[in-house]
């Protein structure tokens, strides 16, 4: 009996990092042909980015995948990033698990340093060949180009050559070039998909994708770098006991109490008191001295202890005019109909990890009307392009009865279809994922519900922009009903009785039933013509007051008739007792550089008609004086 | 001008200074009419028939809808007018035609045209016929010992036996038979067998049915003409003729019987004019095809969906229709006419509808 156990014993061997996941490629994401060219961009990119953004330099990102045999492509990432010494590329690029961000709690793309090093190993495996690597700092005039490779028994690099190059017009910045077995692939998972979904949430970037069939540049659509992100200490409450008794062991605190308070965050010398007198623990344990079951205890009773949230300024939200410009910035072509307003929740927190979510919304136009609505999913800014049903922002989209909103969906379940994208972004210092391969976002049901709560508030917009639509639609019916059709009724109905065609204005009036506002905007050279045509469509007579914001700062009014009175950047037209079925007209014209945009977006306001009897303008909000002094002071 | 038309042409008018007058009070001009749908029909015990209910809709220029079948209706009637004035007529297919000029309120298609001449109808209390429209296809035929007396064109009277003075086949029913048109001097059978298809109908004709069971024969050309039901009811109604339908056992087939027994839904309006409450189920029915082993098809989808609505339908709430219904869709099956044919010509009527006719007591 004793011979077999040790027969068995001796199978039992240690596997090194390297060889595991080379067992496992599906874990790092290299499990299908087309996955493994996505994948290998994407750990190139993120890398960039995150380089980029931590030296402060607005990130320009070249992608070259170009086909060098059956099934066989060589992919490079070049970045103007700050470089990397040269004593730490061959380790950046082929150890596994060595990276800048492993033992650090902030939002970044990379996490666990497995990435980049995991495309050169799927290199080297698939087709034999090493990775090239040439990466220049500032401060050195020459560049640093290595071959290599990565030892996968023992997770360590293996340098087949080293030498200094010139690297003309490149002040600083790193390329790495790698052959690997994969597939070229178009449509929702391939690398263009996961390069435009880049850029849309990243509009600081400028992405230049080049392939044997195309060279595509996604332009820079701001000059803002996003806020740089703060590294914060672990809270508590998410920490898993693994990582505690090794924290716990290796802090060089000789207190308990010091070792909680210096290391963890929110935790001060009061709260220490609780939580050790809940676990029963003394204050001056000396920490490296605990056992398995004192950190237990002490993690359990920190459950039991009220111990403030996790700070959540360490997050870097995108933001709504970022989101609303990178996918006005790649959705252009599209001419979408609508943009909702995007929406930034405040940060949450799920078990000791605060979080943030961001969701927009991009409503018809060109966009495809048949099939489920798109939906670009991603986490710390990274595109999630795989395992859609797996996802909690999947889960979220379909807890919500999206008829109500306005877009159809079968049984207001599951998917809802129509002309949309849906953009869902989740920000964390640790972003739940399903698995090391960050293809999606675990149902955990803080995360889940934050995301519901952002898309309602969100698909609001998209409901009122939409009932807008349908109020001028029944209004423009009116229109022609009083135009078109009761003049033909009366006329006919006259004809019969033989009696002359009765007057039509009371009916009318009846009919419409609204002061209706008409505006219009027409560019004629560098001067903006704009007409707001008021119809009073009421049986009343009517003292009817509109007010308008001025355009821009650098704008000027130029021509106007009727005059208006100045208040401020506002402009008010008063026009006294309209009679029903009368019609005003106010025309003026401004002179600067407006987009049709800037204008289309200018509300005009009326004072004088309640808000149901009000069509193509909205009643003059409350707080209008506050607003005017806000305006002031704030821009 | 006679007097229908007189009639006819006042209550046009009438509808069209409605509109004028709401037009002069500064009233959004509207219309209100019997709702025509299955859920407005009620059952009319004095008369035995299924009648419009007290339901309204109620049409306004409020909407473009409602504004284009306003005008529509004074197109339509200014239309009609003109034809009564000038002492013409019209189908029903060359008035929509004619709404060809008619602006913005022209017909997107045939049944729009067509279901407002009915509005007109209930909303002046007229018939078609006194707005002088009438349907494109002409009236079915008779086979029997009945002597019809027609006004010619020539305004004279011409009396015809419409057995032994027609052809193989019979005498046609024209549009108008009404007592102005058409009246009946001699009947000389003892009931009316109303046929759904042309081939039985012949063969019945040449039988020599008519003769034989002293029967009035009547081609119903599938869901009947207006004038052909006009002319049964008449005939059932002042000369006391018993009425049997003879059709194919199918839901298509029985709805033809209940629009005849009972009034349709699109002419509930003048179910007391058309509507035949005593006529009889003659077959075939789901126990006939059980009964007699008639070659069958299969019930189609729709077949099976016309079924079920119809367990829903009034009209068909009686203990025989629930019955047959249910026994239809229980085999899933349906049945020619024709398919007695099986037995032999003759088998039609030397057993079948002897049998039938039998257990209902008409012979």
């Amino acid at each position: 009996m004793a011979s077999i156990a040790e027969e068995l014993a001796e199978k039992h061997k240690e596997i090194s990092i390297g060889e595991f996941f080379e067992r496992n490629k599906h874990i790092l994401g290299f499990d299908s042909l087309t996955k493994a060219l996505v994948t290998a961009v994407k750990e190139g990119v993120d890398n960039s980015l995150d380089a980029c953004e931590e030296a402060g330099i607005l990130p320009d990102i070249t992608v070259e995948v170009r086909s060098i045999g059956e099934q066989e492509y060589s992919v490079s990432v070049e970045d103007n990033g700050p470089g990397i010494p040269k004593r730490k590329v061959a380790n950046v690029f082929a150890k596994l698990l060595y990276g800048s961000r492993f033992h650090d709690i902030r939002q970044s793309r990379g996490q666990q340093g497995i990435g980049v090093s995991a495309v050169v190993m799927y290199g080297q495996l698939s087709t034999g060949k090493p990775t090239l690597v040439r990466s220049k700092v500032m401060e050195k005039d020459y560049a640093n180009e290595f071959r290599i490779t990565l030892d996968t028994k023992n997770n360590k690099p293996d340098i087949l050559s080293q030498e200094v190059v010139l690297w003309e017009g490149k002040a600083h910045g790193t390329r790495f070039e790698t052959c690997i077995e994969g597939l070229l692939r178009s449509g929702e998972h391939s690398v263009f998909e996961y390069l435009k979904n880049t850029a849309i949430v990243n509009p600081h970037t400028q992405i230049t994708y080049v392939s044997d069939d195309e060279t595509v540049v996604f332009k820079r659509a701001t000059d803002q770098l996003p806020p740089k992100t703060k590294s914060v200490k672990p809270h508590i409450e998410g920490i898993e006991l693994g990582t505690f008794v090794k924290m716990a062991k290796s802090t060089e605190r000789r207190r308990l109490s010091s070792f909680l308070v210096n290391e963890f965050s929110r935790i001060s010398y009061r709260t220490v008191k609780d939580i050790c007198k809940e676990a029963g623990i003394g204050e001056r344990t000396n920490p490296s001295e605990m056992d398995i079951q004192d950190c237990k205890k002490l993690l359990k009773a920190t459950a039991r202890v009220k111990i403030m949230a996790p700070e959540t300024d360490c997050l870097s939200p995108i933001g709504s005019m970022l989101i609303k410009k990178g996918l006005k910035n790649v959705l252009k072509g599209y001419h979408p109909e609508f943009y909702a307003p995007p929406i930034t929740r405040e940060p949450c927190v799920y078990s000791g990890n605060p979080f943030q979510v961001e969701v927009g919304l991009v409503f018809g136009g060109d966009l495809p009307s048949e099939g489920p609505v798109r939906v670009l999913r991603y986490a710390n800014r990274v595109p999630l392009l795989y395992k859609k049903s797996a996802c909690a922002t999947t889960t979220a989209i379909k807890n919500i009865d999206w008829r109500i909103y306005g877009l159809e969906q079968r049984g207001g379940k599951g998917m809802p279809s129509g002309p949309a994208i849906i953009l869902v972004h989740v920000a964390s210092t640790r972003v739940p994922f399903t698995s090391e391969a960050k293809d999606s976002i675990a149902d955990i049901p803080e995360v889940v519900e934050e995301i519901e709560k952002a898309l309602r508030e969100c698909a609001r917009n998209l409901r009122t922009h939409l009932n807008k639509g349908k109020t001028r639609e029944k209004i423009s019916e009116k229109f022609m009903v009083v135009k078109d059709i009761l003049p033909m009724i009366a006329e006919k109905s006259a004809a019969i009785v033989g009696k002359e065609p009765p007057s039509l204005e009371k009916v009318m009036t009846k009919i419409m039933g609204v002061v209706y506002v008409e505006n219009t905007f027409v560019k004629k050279d560098k001067i903006w013509e704009s007409t707001i045509n008021i119809n009073n469509y009421t049986p009343r007579k009517r003292n009817i007051v509109v007010y308008m914001e001025k355009p821009y700062p650098d704008t000027e009014l130029i021509f106007s008739d009727p005059e208006p009175v100045f208040n401020g950047d506002h402009l008010r037209w008063e026009l006294s007792s309209m009679d029903p079925s009368a019609s005003r007209t106010i025309c003026f014209r401004y002179n600067g550089d407006l987009g049709k945009e800037d204008l289309s977006g200018i509300d005009v306001y009326v004072e004088g008609v309640s808000e149901t009897e009000l069509i193509g303008a909205d009643p003059l909000p409350a707080d209008w004086d506050i607003a005017l002094a806000e305006i002031e002071g704030g821009e | 001008m006679e007097d229908r038309y007189q009639m006819a042409f006042s209550r046009l008018e009438d509808i069209a200074s409605q509109f004028y007058e709401q037009l002069e009070k500064g009233k959004i001009p509207e219309m209100k009419i019997a709702t025509r749908s299955k859920n407005n029909i009620k059952f009319n015990k004095r008369s035995g028939v299924w009648k419009l209910g007290n339901s309204k809709s109620t049409r306004s220029a409020k909407k473009m809808s409602g504004a284009v079948m306003i005008l529509r209706t004074l197109y339509m009637l200014d239309f009609i007018r003109e034809m009564i004035d000038t002492d013409r007529s019209s189908t029903l297919r060359e008035m929509y035609y004619i709404s060809e000029g008619w602006d913005k309120a022209k017909f997107g298609d045939q049944s729009e045209s067509d279901r407002l001449a009915e509005d007109m109808e209930i909303v002046s209390d007229c018939l078609r016929e006194d707005f002088k429209l009438r349907p494109e296809e002409d009236g079915a035929r008779i086979i029997g010992d009945i002597v019809v007396e027609e006004k010619t064109r020539k305004g004279d009277l011409r009396k015809l036996n419409c057995r032994d003075d027609v052809g193989d086949s019979g005498y046609t029913i024209p549009y108008n038979v009404e007592k102005d048109k058409v009246n009946f001097s001699k009947v000389n059978v003892d009931f009316i067998i109303a046929i759904e298809t042309g081939g039985m109908f012949d063969r019945l004709v040449e039988n020599g049915f008519d003769e034989e069971a002293n029967a009035l024969l009547v081609h119903l050309k599938g869901q009947p003409a207006r004038s052909t039901r006009r002319l049964i009811k008449r005939l059932n109604e002042e000369k006391g003729l018993p009425v049997v339908v003879f059709t194919d056992g199918d839901p298509w087939s029985f709805r033809i019987f209940a629009s005849i027994a009972y009034g349709a839904i699109n002419s509930a309006h003048l179910s007391e004019l058309l509507a035949i409450p005593s006529a009889e189920y003659v077959g075939i029915t789901a126990s006939d095809i059980m009964n007699y082993d008639l070659p069958t098809d299969k019930l189609s989808q729709t077949d099976r969906e016309a079924l079920k609505q119809e367990l829903e339908d009034p009209r068909f709430n009686t203990r025989f229709w629930k019955n047959e219904i249910e026994t239809m869709l229980a085999i899933n099956k349906k049945a020619e006419q024709q398919a007695l044919a099986k037995y032999g010509l003759e088998y039609v009527t030397e057993v079948y509808l002897p049998e039938k006719l039998g257990e209902l007591g008409i012979i």
